[in-house]
């Protein structure tokens, strides 16, 4: 798993790599100073001259400014590395979610996707940058320390023996116990906040039912049961300081002590305060690095959920590919079901469809009528292979949907979906998404068939007109009318209506029914609707009932020998003349 | 790890917001508070005193080394020493003491400030809901109250911490040498410089990543949303060069924004270790003078016992210097979201100056009503004078507007002259285009807002007499946009009458249609909704919704769109008991769909505010005006 995300470092490797080599030098620097400093101090005792103790400045400085450009130049490098990874890594999720189809969209809610994209990533990024600059820098300058103060210090140095293992072993143990506190926790809080969020959007049913009081007793309780929780957890992590003072403290007492008994005793020779000093220093350095190191893992183990997320959105195996030698032109806009029966997952009990055979002809016009749930959007799911039959056969143009490549069965196969969406930009570029090279002729020409270029041309700025994110800024009908010409401009074979003129009234409803039936004759027409008034005039109806369909045939004749249609028909029209209902 | 901050720039900070900060926690935790703040006044106070004994102790290795006489020497050494120990022990205790109770006071102190909040919230009226982004408003309760958290775990003490320990080290770096500490003070200016210079930069940086977030995320939210459409015009590839010029402007910003933050730290660091080797050089200078003449408070004489104390005192120094600066950016943040938690806190609550109170009731034989204590059924106003009598008024249902003028903004009015009659068991329908004011009349009766001009009457008494909450329980609402709560489906039919049993509120969902497909699901009434009830079709949500209402059996009902998403045939068979549910029970019904509103006893038909049509359906159609239009289907009602 972690391999398959850090593949994606791909031309960041050398600026990561040179990270990695900055740090070591910037570390090996930073453990000399100490020690040179120790030099000067001595110098400084014994009486050196002054060219000697400037030398040594001059030295240190100059040290200390490799060390800044060591670190400077690692602070830049790993920057590139990791935001180009969490680049590589965002352009290989959104390219992988592309090749996904609607059967892997359905696991993910969009909003799931939406996090892994920006804060999954922005997390795991983080955790990269940690990696490559403090994960390296923390146990080298841990290592060096170590080495220069035994060198240095001998045995004031077996400090470490007693200090290192002690930290670790408490900073180990507190986020051990604090990590899993806080995991339950914040998944707490996470539902507090979605009950704030349940508030302010319900608000009118709260006061509605005037349960302000009630709502505020409630969120007091799960507030303060997460104020304990939370803590709880806290306090844990607060023992970190205290352990860390403990071992500190401990490490200076340790080399004063010993220190000064092996300094006076040996006059100075063995070790002399330059060194006590220097060690003093070495002993924070060891202790900082460990401090550091025990944050590195609190941060990796959190940031695992993210590269969980992650990972399981780069390893979702699209379930849907090309077949070997796909065919690529569809040859005309006839449809067939042989015996097709579908449900939505494997493990699923129920059908959602079962044993569907009908034969839809080039060129003409079939109605689907049913209630919600009926497997209605299911069955013309399949024709563009949407999801695939689970049992039987679908058959566009004369060939199994499986054996074209499915760009270009969905190129012959345009659908206007129930749900339907615009995107920010202009009304020409939503138009343009049926056909990238239509010329602003053929967008006229479309609208006019899905009779929106009137109001079109109404708006001030007409085709440039910009559409808000999510087509807020035009009506219900409007929008309708402008998919149906978007999905026209494809120019396909077969056409699907999934409910899609809904909201548009029915006079233009059957306007744009009219000029369809006259101005693209050959192409197949597929329309599922709650209003009969938009089928009742088509070549085929059928009716669903329960996955299967109960019966297909004319306006004349379902009336004859459809219960359900009939008794649809009746309700809708009853009292009425003409048109029934308004949506 | 905290969620970037995707807000752009810097937010006002009102004035006194701090103290406000300080003053709450002073009030909420009295003893607590003053407790943590002399620990950690005690914790940085004795953080500086090894200096002093290191400075002791080296001097005493510096006059013994010579000689080799250590028993001698640990005379002086030893006791100081053990005295170093019992500070550090007790040091140790105070810290791990203040630390637990900053926790302690940090989450109690968010619980109570998230309570008030949530407090606040509830008391405001509809139209603060309705002016306010969702997303602002639960940034107040994420972003906002963590920058808090920042602020009382971490930079109060912090400061505090650092304040009195870089006055306390300066103070001895006076005692011991002026002319080191000149340089010192000089070399941290000089660093303090450099950093805000670096520090800018960086938040110059980071504004343009989180725009640079921002936009990406707009970018992959539509595209999310707009997944299936996109496959179905084949717009993968497209999409995916759109998304590489957004992601590669990301990555650009945040590897300026990062690169700076990153330079930051080494540049204090090194500037750190420059100051220690221009002390070290300079203190070995002044040793080599001959007879330098040391300016300091203790009038101890220049020497080396001197320069090593004062080295590693130039480290504690820098440090806190740098700690302090640091944390003046998270405090500048912190306190913008304190403004912010403090707005909703002090929003001006929904006035409600209604003194008519909803009681239970009972009539004799004689027709008189008296209070009682116990559910009777029956419910009646209560309704005190200024002369101290009481009159009751049994609760029937009869609301009347008279000539309402609404605007929500002002200059742009909704309602003109709008006059509604509905008796008790009266259907009254309204339909119109959107915004044609239908959901307005709904929004006036309840009060979510209040009249410009006119009159609302209920059960004869005007409305704005009535205590809010009480008029609202005596009408049930059902709207288009269905919010169910996280909890069993029984919960949410509950939510209606909190008291009701699980048979009556079964009942209610016979009643609208619903048990059906309650029984069928999973878990049956005992189902969990989680996310609003993602896991329910839409027209499921708007059965439970109306169930809700049924419950709570109130004498008036307003249903906005209530039956918008069930489809015509399920509709059909909800009918029979939406139409009980209905009965005896005066009803406000908006509906798009004119089949829904057939049978009313009046229908409105709005236009801009004003009603142009009033009748029965029977004479709507006959006068062939607006509505017939609308039935026939020749105008399209968005």
């Amino acid at each position: 798993m972690v391999k398959r995300l850090f593949a994606c470092v791909r031309e960041y490797k050398k600026v990561a790599i040179l990270t990695v080599l900055f740090m070591i030098g910037e570390a090996a620097i930073e453990t000399t100073i100490p020690f040179i400093t120790a030099e000067l101090v001595n110098k400084l005792r014994v009486g050196a001259e002054m060219s000697d103790v400037i030398k040594t400045g001059i030295l240190l400085i100059v040290l200390a400014a490799c060390s800044l450009a060591c670190g400077g130049l690692a602070g830049v490098t790993s920057a590139k590395a990791s935001s180009g990874f969490g680049k590589n890594l965002r352009g290989e999720i959104f390219d992988k979610i592309q090749t996904y189809s609607f059967e892997n969209i359905d696991k993910f809610s969009s909003s799931s996707l939406v996090t892994r994209v920006t804060l999954d990533v922005h997390h795991v990024q983080m955790a990269f940058m940690m990696m490559i600059r403090t994960a390296i820098r923390s146990p080298l300058m841990l290592i060096f320390s170590v080495i220069m103060a035994a060198v240095m210090g001998g045995k004031l140095a077996l400090t470490f023996v007693v200090v290192i293992p002690v930290l670790t072993f408490g900073l180990l143990m507190v986020a051990r116990f604090a990590m899993p506190a806080f995991r339950r926790v914040f998944k707490k809080y996470d539902k507090l906040n979605e009950s704030i969020e349940e508030n302010v959007r319900a608000a009118r049913v709260v006061k509605g039912f005037s349960r302000e009081d009630y709502e505020k007793d409630k969120f007091a309780v799960a507030s303060n049961n997460i104020r304990d929780d939370f803590t709880k957890a806290e306090r844990i992590v607060a023992l970190n300081t205290p352990i860390m003072q403990v071992c500190m403290y401990f490490n200076m007492v340790f080399i004063l002590f010993v220190g000064s008994k092996l300094a006076i005793e040996s006059m100075g020779l063995t070790v002399d305060i330059g060194h006590i000093s220097a060690m003093l220093t070495y002993g924070m350095q060891v202790l900082m690095s460990l401090m550091m190191l025990s944050m590195i893992y609190v941060m990796m183990t959190m940031s695992a959920e993210s590269f969980k997320r992650i990972y399981e959105v780069l390893s979702e195996e699209p379930a849907m590919s090309d077949p070997e030698n796909p065919l690529t032109e569809v040859k005309d806009g006839s449809v067939s079901f042989e015996d097709v029966s579908f449900k939505y997952s494997k493990t699923a009990e129920r059908y959602v469809l079962e044993n569907i055979s009908i034969n839809i002809p080039s060129g003409s016009t079939v109605g689907v009528i049913g209630g919600t749930g009926t497997g209605k959007t299911t069955l013309v799911s399949l024709i563009p292979r949407l999801y695939d039959a689970t049992e039987g056969s679908v058959k566009v143009g004369g060939e199994d949907v499986r054996s074209y490549s499915i760009a270009s069965l969905r190129d012959a196969v345009s659908m206007v979906l129930q749900k339907n969406l615009l995107f920010a930009g202009t009304i020409a570029d939503n138009l343009r998404w049926g056909n990238e090279s239509a010329t602003d002729e053929e967008l006229v020409e479309a609208c006019k068939l899905a009779e929106a270029h009137d109001f079109v041309s109404s708006f001030p700025d007409g085709y440039n007109t910009r559409i808000e994110q999510g087509g807020t800024n035009v009506s219900g009908g409007q929008k309708q009318r402008l998919c149906i010409a978007r999905a026209l401009l494809k120019k396909p074979k077969i056409i699907i209506f999934d409910d899609s003129t809904s909201a548009v009234d029915t006079r233009t409803d059957a306007l744009i029914r009219r000029s369809l039936a006259e101005f693209v004759p050959e192409t197949t027409k597929i329309i599922i609707a709650q209003r009969i008034s938009s089928v009742m005039d088509a070549d085929m109806i059928l009716v669903m009932d329960g996955g299967r369909i109960s019966s297909a045939g004319t306006h004349a004749e379902l009336m004859e020998k459809s219960d359900i249609y009939r008794e649809v028909y009746l309700q809708q029209t009853e009292n009425s003349r003409g048109g029934s209902e308004n949506e | 790890m905290s969620k970037p901050d995707f807000k752009k720039g810097r937010p006002p900070v009102k004035k006194g917001v701090l103290l406000r900060v300080v003053k709450m926690l002073f009030r909420d935790y009295p003893r607590l508070v003053p407790i943590t703040i002399a620990c950690i006044l005690f914790a940085a106070l004795v953080s500086t005193i090894p200096a002093i004994f290191l400075q002791r102790i080296t001097g005493t290795i510096e006059a013994y080394a010579p000689t080799g006489d250590y028993a001698t020497a640990a005379k002086i050494i030893v006791p100081d020493i053990i005295f170093l120990i019992v500070l550090y022990v007790i040091s140790v205790a105070v810290i791990t003491l203040d630390n637990q109770l900053t926790a302690i006071i940090t989450q109690g102190f968010l619980s109570k400030t998230r309570i008030r909040m949530f407090r606040g919230m509830q008391n405001l009226p509809i139209k603060y809901f309705d002016t306010h982004k969702h997303g602002d408003i639960m940034s107040y309760y994420t972003n906002d109250l963590d920058t808090l958290r920042e602020l009382i775990s971490r930079s109060m003490p912090t400061i505090l911490r650092s304040g009195i320990i870089v006055l306390t080290v300066f103070g001895i770096m006076i005692y011991y040498s002026v002319w080191l500490t000149l340089i010192l003070v000089v070399g941290v200016v000089v660093m303090m410089l450099v950093s805000k210079k670096l520090a800018g930069g960086s938040a110059k940086y980071f504004r343009g990543l989180q725009g640079s977030i921002a936009e990406l995320e707009g970018y992959v939210q539509e595209m999310m949303n707009g997944q299936r459409v996109v496959k179905i015009f084949g717009r993968e590839k497209r999409c995916g060069e759109e998304f590489d010029d957004i992601n590669d402007r990301l990555r650009n910003q945040s590897f300026r924004a990062n690169a700076y933050s990153n330079v930051l730290g080494p540049v204090i660091m090194n500037i750190g270790n420059v100051m220690y080797v221009i002390i070290a050089t300079v203190g070995g200078i002044f040793l080599l003078i001959p007879n330098f003449r040391n300016i300091s408070l203790s009038a101890i004489p220049f020497g080396i016992s001197i320069v090593i104390p004062f080295l590693n005192m130039t480290k504690q120094f820098t440090g806190n210097v740098n700690q302090l600066s640091q944390q003046i950016n998270s405090i500048v943040m912190a306190l913008a979201g304190a403004s912010r938690v403090f707005d909703l806190i002090d929003e001006q609550p929904e006035a409600d100056d209604g003194y008519v109170t909803l009681v239970n009731a009972s009539v004799d034989e004689n027709g008189v009503i008296t209070e009682s204590d116990t559910r009777t059924g029956k419910w009646a106003w209560k309704h005190p004078h200024s002369d101290g009598s009481i009159t009751y008024t049994l609760l029937r249902g009869d609301v009347r507007m008279n000539e309402v003028d609404f605007e929500y903004e002002e200059g742009k009015p909704v309602l003109k002259d709008v006059s509604v009659y509905a008796e008790p068991g009266q259907k009254v329908a309204f339909v119109g285009a959107t915004g044609a004011g239908k959901t307005t009349i709904t929004n006036l009766i309840n009060r979510y807002y209040d009249i410009a001009d006119g009159k609302i009457r209920y059960d004869g008494i005007n409305i704005n007499k009535i205590k809010k909450s009480d008029l609202r329980r005596s009408l049930g609402i059902v709207l288009q946009e269905t919010n169910l709560f996280t909890g069993s489906v029984l919960d949410n039919i509950r939510y209606g009458k909190l008291d009701a049993t699980d048979e009556e509120c079964m009942a209610a969902a016979k009643l609208v249609g619903a048990h059906d497909f309650i029984t069928r699901m999973p878990e049956g009434y005992s189902t969990e909704i989680s996310g609003n009830g993602s896991n329910l079709s839409q027209g499921q949500r708007q059965l439970i919704a109306i169930a809700r209402a049924a419950v709570a059996d109130p004498p008036v009902m307003i249903l906005d769109e209530a039956t918008s998403s069930i489809d015509t045939r399920t509709e059909a068979i909800v009918q029979a008991g939406m139409d009980k549910l209905m009965e005896n029970r005066t009803v406000f019904v908006i509906a798009h769909r004119l089949s829904t509103v057939r049978n009313s006893d009046v229908i409105m038909v709005l236009d801009h505010g004003r009603i142009i049509e009033r009748g029965s359906h029977e004479k709507l159609i006959a006068d062939k005006g607006v509505y017939y239009q609308l039935y026939t289907g020749a105008f399209e009602l968005e």
